[in-house]
């Protein structure tokens, strides 16, 4: 009766009756989308769905889905989330932040999210730039990005999102963007599967204070050129014909042409391996300069034997009370040593 | 040698932080406790773990006040100083009474001791004469300890750390205490390592025996058992009882406590105690710093859980964003401030009354809570619980305040029983079939909302910082609803006042000259001036507020009928303003400011001196 009930719901159950307020275009949007189609398949009642998100135009995403949801403060979701999770390890959480939101004023507990893994999904919409106060570049932004707050050219270098991820033990990295709905789908479904934390950088257009931004990752005339789709136990190839791939030379990657090489000598994606996926991470080059690696997309890495925290943490208070089953109250209160006055 | 009978005794015990004057001074705390005198305690120690050692900056002392009669504080002086080094002594002299006892370790005024505490070699207070006012007792601890443990097989190092045990026991002989606690202490501390608590077990003997067989000590003392309340006591420190407080009320509620912090002086305390209770399902989060501590007990707080963060100064200025958001979200969660001395990192191991304001006022935008106080190292209990009450009745962040004082100080406590203390019922929301949407902001008759946890079907909401329309809990620009829905969260911690109890007069008359109106850990030491000025005929009564935000009810009233209202600080003057603005009553201000508590002579001295004026 309840599968069936659950079975039932569409991603129209899922959006709220409060009308969704980003700028038209947005990349935000397909993200709602996407997420609103993938949730009714995971065979989860509404209920045990609760979206947190901190502050900037990415984070009113909880008050679009019609799950349980807070819109907190900027930066600390992912500190809220734990405590949620912590508490209550049965629901299913997710944490929603923008690339300011997570990477500079929410810097540290995002970190700490990663390096302690408790099991819950984070959507990272990045789009390079501060939406919601309008346009200052943001620490995802390219070095000499001119904003609002750099009108002669940003001179703060970018952080790279997945490295420091994968820098901070996270144990499922994957990058999708807003323009591929099946994609992204995929990616969403994929890292709800995952025990521990998850982690989704989402390329997303903010078509307001940083068009195009992907465009070249995006876009039908560049797309296959400029993107490289990770799939697990699959060659790592790319280009306009799939005519291109990469060899590992050692430590070094190198893109061979197919027509010259095979592909039986590619790399085959590994997801589980930790230094490959540390040198994906790093195809990160500026898409404009010549001879620069494809950027790669899907899961660059997942690890499935780190135990989330929430378990580890509540399984230890088990152990305590299975160790002490009824602890007495007036005994902790009454301490080691009484006297009595008569 | 003679035998006499004391009311009460002050001793210091003050040495090199790495002398292990706190252990002396907590073991001769139970012992006293146990024995029945009614006590208070004075811990001061360092900031510094290891401050440089031999210096003025690294003795750390520990100050007990034991009683036949009531204790309320630690004691202005003291009657016995315990000086393991000439750095001790001169930190500690100025607070001896005339006359006092002076235990002097010999070894520790030796030319290098001299040195580190800036005395010139000639000006040696153990042979200058500066010290004729006082009894002083020179005594080579360092070389007798050695020798009684010359053949124990331990290394000079461990060997010199049994040094204070040779002072307790010589104390315990002084005043006719029984070894039984501190000897079960040693075993059970030291029981795996054999030759050590052996070590410590000889070297307090000889401390005893030593008192037994000098000459050295014409007296020895008898401080009979004080006349306390029956029934059953303890001995308890503040932040000790306030763990107690909050397990206390997580049994009550039947919700698990959720403790998001991080650790800082004073009050890592809590947490450290609050962790050995994981056997009551408590759920300790160390975090990576207080800003992830509170945000973590709020999505605990959204999960259904007894939601409590504790910090001090420093680390509560860093939730205060956070604080708003709990302000907004009408989420029941506690936050813990054992003050210090600020601002910044300030006096981090000396207490301060200094973050009332903050408390009230330290937030962006009117964003009011309710706030209690603590009186006492056992009152942490009774508030501790009651700040976890009120939150979960009236779904409201309320700060409770404590302060380095009462949190590591001590006293006996009358501890009650699980059954005494009243149930705290909490009931979550469920889905009303015959409501078409849920309402998360619809109050009850306290102004609270529903707590509808996340897992409950049916009732699916979204929650935020965003200003909330009335009712419909919707985000809402609307003017008017900003300003009807800042007023209702005043008036809903407001009404609180409904359901606290009236301020009542601690001692002294209903009507009078002059009222002592503190707050906090100065209870004590007003207490006991309050007491002494009408014992000397002055119309002087004293009343304390445990409830800050509301304030009682009846205080107002209460307030104007007295000619003079004396309000005595911790700081440079807080409570003062609110009672000033809040009743337009002239109160005078009374401050201290130098990170230690009152002394009740100087309290007496001021009020004297308005009484007067
Ligand atoms: C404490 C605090 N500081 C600053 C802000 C202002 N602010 C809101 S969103 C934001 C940046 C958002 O950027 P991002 O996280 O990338 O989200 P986006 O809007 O791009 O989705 C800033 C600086 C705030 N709300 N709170
Ligand atoms: S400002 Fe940019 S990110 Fe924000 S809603 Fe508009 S398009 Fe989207
Ligand atoms: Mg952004």
């Amino acid at each position: 009766m309840e599968i069936k009930e659950q079975n039932q719901l569409t991603a129209k159950h899922f959006a709220t009756d409060q009308e969704v307020r980003w700028c038209p275009g947005c990349g935000d949007y397909s993200i709602l989308k996407q997420v609103q189609t993938v949730l009714p398949e995971l065979g989860r009642p509404k209920e045990e769905f609760v979206f947190i998100s901190g502050i900037g135009c990415s984070s009113r995403f909880p008050y679009y889905m019609e799950t349980y949801g807070m819109h907190s403060i900027h930066g600390r979701a992912t500190a809220i989330a734990t405590g949620l999770k912590l508490t209550r390890p049965e629901l299913s959480v997710w944490i929603v932040t923008g690339d300011g939101d997570s990477m500079s004023i929410g810097g540290n507990h995002f970190i700490h999210l990663l390096r302690r893994n408790p099991d819950v999904n984070v959507l990272l919409f990045n789009n390079q730039i501060y939406g919601l106060t309008k346009g200052q570049y943001s620490p995802t932004s390219e070095q000499g990005k001119v904003t609002k707050s750099t009108p002669y050219g940003s001179v703060d270098y970018p952080f790279n999102p997945i490295a420091l991820c994968l820098g901070a033990d996270a144990t499922f990295v994957a990058r999708t963007m807003d323009r591929d709905p099946k994609h992204q789908q995929n990616i969403i479904r994929k890292s709800y599967h995952h025990k521990g934390t998850s982690i989704v950088e989402i390329y997303q257009n903010c078509n307001v204070f940083n068009d195009g931004a992907f465009e070249i990752f995006t876009e039908k005339g560049s797309k296959k050129q400029a993107t490289l789709m990770m799939e697990h136990g699959q060659p790592l190839v790319f280009g306009e014909n799939s005519d291109k791939g990469i060899k590992l030379d050692g430590f070094k990657p190198v893109i061979v042409d197919l027509n010259d090489a095979s592909v039986n000598d590619l790399w085959i994606h590994d997801e589980t391996d930790l230094v490959k996926a540390t040198i994906l991470s790093r195809f990160y080059d500026d898409p404009s300069v010549d001879g620069h690696f494809p950027r790669p997309f899907g899961v660059f890495y997942e690890n499935k034997n780190k135990t989330p925290f929430d378990e580890l943490f509540n399984d230890q208070i088990a152990y305590a009370q299975s160790k002490n089953p009824s602890p007495s109250l007036d005994s902790l209160i009454a301490g080691k040593e009484t006297w009595m006055v008569s | 040698m003679q035998e006499q009978e004391l009311e009460s005794v002050v001793i210091r015990f003050a040495g090199d932080s790495g002398d292990g004057m706190q252990l002396t001074g907590t073991q001769f705390t139970n012992t006293a406790a146990l024995f029945g005198n009614d006590l208070a305690t004075f811990p001061d120690f360092p900031a510094e773990i290891r401050a440089p050692q031999g210096t003025l900056a690294g003795v750390s002392g520990f100050q007990i006040h034991f009683g036949a009669t009531a204790i309320h504080t630690p004691g202005d002086q003291s009657d016995v100083l315990v000086a393991m080094n000439v750095a001790a002594l001169k930190a500690n002299i100025k607070n001896l009474k005339k006359g006092g006892v002076i235990i002097a370790n010999s070894d520790g005024f030796d030319a290098k001791n001299l040195r580190l505490a800036n005395v010139p070699e000639a000006e040696n207070p153990l042979i200058d004469g500066s010290l004729e006012a006082y009894d002083v007792k020179t005594i080579d601890v360092t070389k007798i300890t050695r020798s009684a443990l010359a053949d124990s097989g331990l290394g000079v190092k461990e060997i010199d750390r049994c040094k204070n045990m040779f002072v307790l026991g010589l104390i315990y002989w002084m005043y006719h205490r029984p070894m039984e606690s501190s000897i079960k202490f040693i075993q059970s501390k030291f029981g795996k390592n054999e030759a050590v608590m052996n070590a410590n077990l000889k070297v307090l003997q000889a401390g005893w025996n030593y008192g037994e067989t000098t000459e050295m000590f014409a007296n020895r003392y008898n401080v009979a058992p004080a006349k306390m309340e029956p029934g059953v006591y303890r001995s308890i420190m503040g932040n000790e009882a306030v763990a107690m407080g909050i397990i206390a009320a997580s049994v009550k509620s039947k919700l698990p406590v959720f403790y998001g912090t991080y650790p800082i002086t004073p009050a890592s305390d809590v947490l450290h105690e609050l962790s050995k209770h994981k056997a009551f399902g408590v759920k300790t989060f160390q975090a990576e710093d207080e800003i992830a501590g509170i945000c973590a007990s709020i999505g605990a707080a959204f999960g259904g859980n007894l939601a409590i963060t504790g910090s001090s100064g420093p680390g509560i200025a860093l939730k205060t964003e956070a604080i708003g958001l709990a302000t907004m979200l009408e989420l029941p969660l506690v936050i813990i401030n054992v003050q210090r001395a600020g601002p910044s990192t300030g006096l981090p191991t000396k207490t301060e009354q200094a973050d009332l304001l903050q408390s009230f006022y330290g937030r962006n935008g009117e964003c009011p809570v309710l706030i209690l106080a603590a009186q006492s190292p056992a009152d942490c209990f009774d508030m501790a619980f009651e700040a976890c009450k009120l939150a979960l009745n009236h779904m409201i962040p309320v700060f409770f305040l404590s302060d380095g004082y009462i949190a590591n100080g001590s006293e006996p406590w009358k501890f009650p029983s699980q059954d005494s203390l009243p149930d705290i019922d909490v009931t979550f929301a469920v889905h009303n079939p015959e409501q078409s949407k849920f309402l998360p902001y619809q109050r009850d008759e306290k102004l609270a909302r529903p707590w509808a946890i996340p897992g409950t079907p049916g009732l699916e909401h979204r929650i935020g910082g965003l200003e909330k329309q009335h009712i419909t809990g919707n985000i809402s620009y609307d003017p008017a609803n900003h300003e009807f829905m800042v007023k209702l969260r005043q008036e809903k911690v407001d009404q609180v006042a409904n359901y606290i109890p009236e301020q009542n007069i601690d001692n002294g008359p209903e009507t009078g000259d002059v009222l002592i109106l503190g707050w906090g850990g100065t209870y004590g030491a007003l207490k006991t001036a309050t007491a002494k000025l009408i014992e000397e005929g002055h119309s002087v009564a004293h009343a304390h507020l445990r409830y800050l935000n509301p304030f009682p009810k009846n205080l107002g009233a209460l307030l104007r009928n007295y000619k003079k209202v004396v309000v005595p600080e911790l700081n440079n003057g807080q409570l003062v303003k609110i009672i000033r603005d809040k009743y337009f009553i002239d109160a005078i201000p009374f401050n201290k400011i130098q990170g230690q508590p009152f002394m009740a002579h100087e309290v007496i001295q001021q009020i004297k001196n308005i009484l007067a004026s």
